[in-house]
């Protein structure tokens, strides 16, 4: 999938995911996509909650070997 | 839509208890919400500018489980609790705990309080102290790092009676 940036927040744990990504979607423009990698497994969840609650859209998750990827669109 | 809003009262001095408002109050903002944490009593110390005097126990708490943050996986999995009476009188007992603890805290990735409470003022959550318990432990403002604000339950209210979410921790 096509992405206008990538944050890593491998490693760590939370909240530190979501609020790097909520930074890193602030450079970003509407419509952009935000890659996001992780090896937090509440991440899974609270990505989608984020997403949910912040309106910007979550485009997929997926999980391999331990890391979690996600596709995030900005509102 | 109107903005979310969010008040804590913290209440607790401790190093594992300066986790939960925090926490709790970083992500808010990231939700969007307004937010805001009001220090009372022992709270107090997770807004001073040293923040070397948060310290965790394990005296008196059977339920925070003592592991070593090192070594190999059969001896981080031993729990070294040990009975009250000689935690009590070993000298610096909490001082090697604490280190212990920001050890574990740095090998699960998890973030340093100065780490959250920056990221907590940067997401411009609001912090206030309770002038009360300011003046009945002897502190001084200068005591506490820039950006608070001084009040007292009436001020807490002005905020809390219009939130979506209010935790006493």
């Amino acid at each position: 999938m096509n992405f206008d940036k990538e944050l890593d927040a491998r490693g760590l744990n939370c909240p530190l995911p979501i609020l790097r990504a909520k930074k890193a979607l602030a450079e970003v423009a509407s419509g952009q996509v935000l890659k996001i990698l992780s090896t937090d497994p509440g991440s899974v969840k609270d990505f989608a909650a984020f997403a949910k609650q912040t309106g910007n859209e979550l485009l997929s998750t997926a999980e391999a070997g331990g890391e979690f990827t996600f596709f995030m669109k900005k509102k | 839509m109107d903005t979310k809003k969010m008040a804590i009262i913290a209440t607790k001095g401790t190093l594992d208890w300066a986790y939960p408002p925090f926490i709790l109050a970083s992500t808010a903002a990231a939700l969007g919400y307004e937010t805001q944490i009001f220090f009372t009593f022992y709270g107090l110390q997770l807004v001073r500018k040293d923040l070397s005097v948060l310290k965790v126990s394990p005296l008196g708490n059977p339920g925070m489980p003592m592991k070593m943050p090192f070594g190999p996986k059969w001896f981080k999995s031993i729990n070294w609790n040990m009975p009250n009476a000689i935690q009590a009188i070993i000298p610096g007992y909490e001082n090697v705990a604490t280190a212990l603890m920001k050890q574990t805290i740095a090998n699960n990735g998890v973030a340093t309080i100065p780490d959250l409470r920056e990221l907590c003022q940067e997401a411009e959550v609001k912090f206030i102290a309770c002038q009360m318990t300011v003046e009945l432990f002897g502190f001084e403002h200068s005591d506490f790092i820039d950006g608070l604000e001084y009040g007292g339950a009436a001020t807490f209210f002005e905020f809390a009676g219009e939130t979506d979410i209010c935790l006493f921790i």
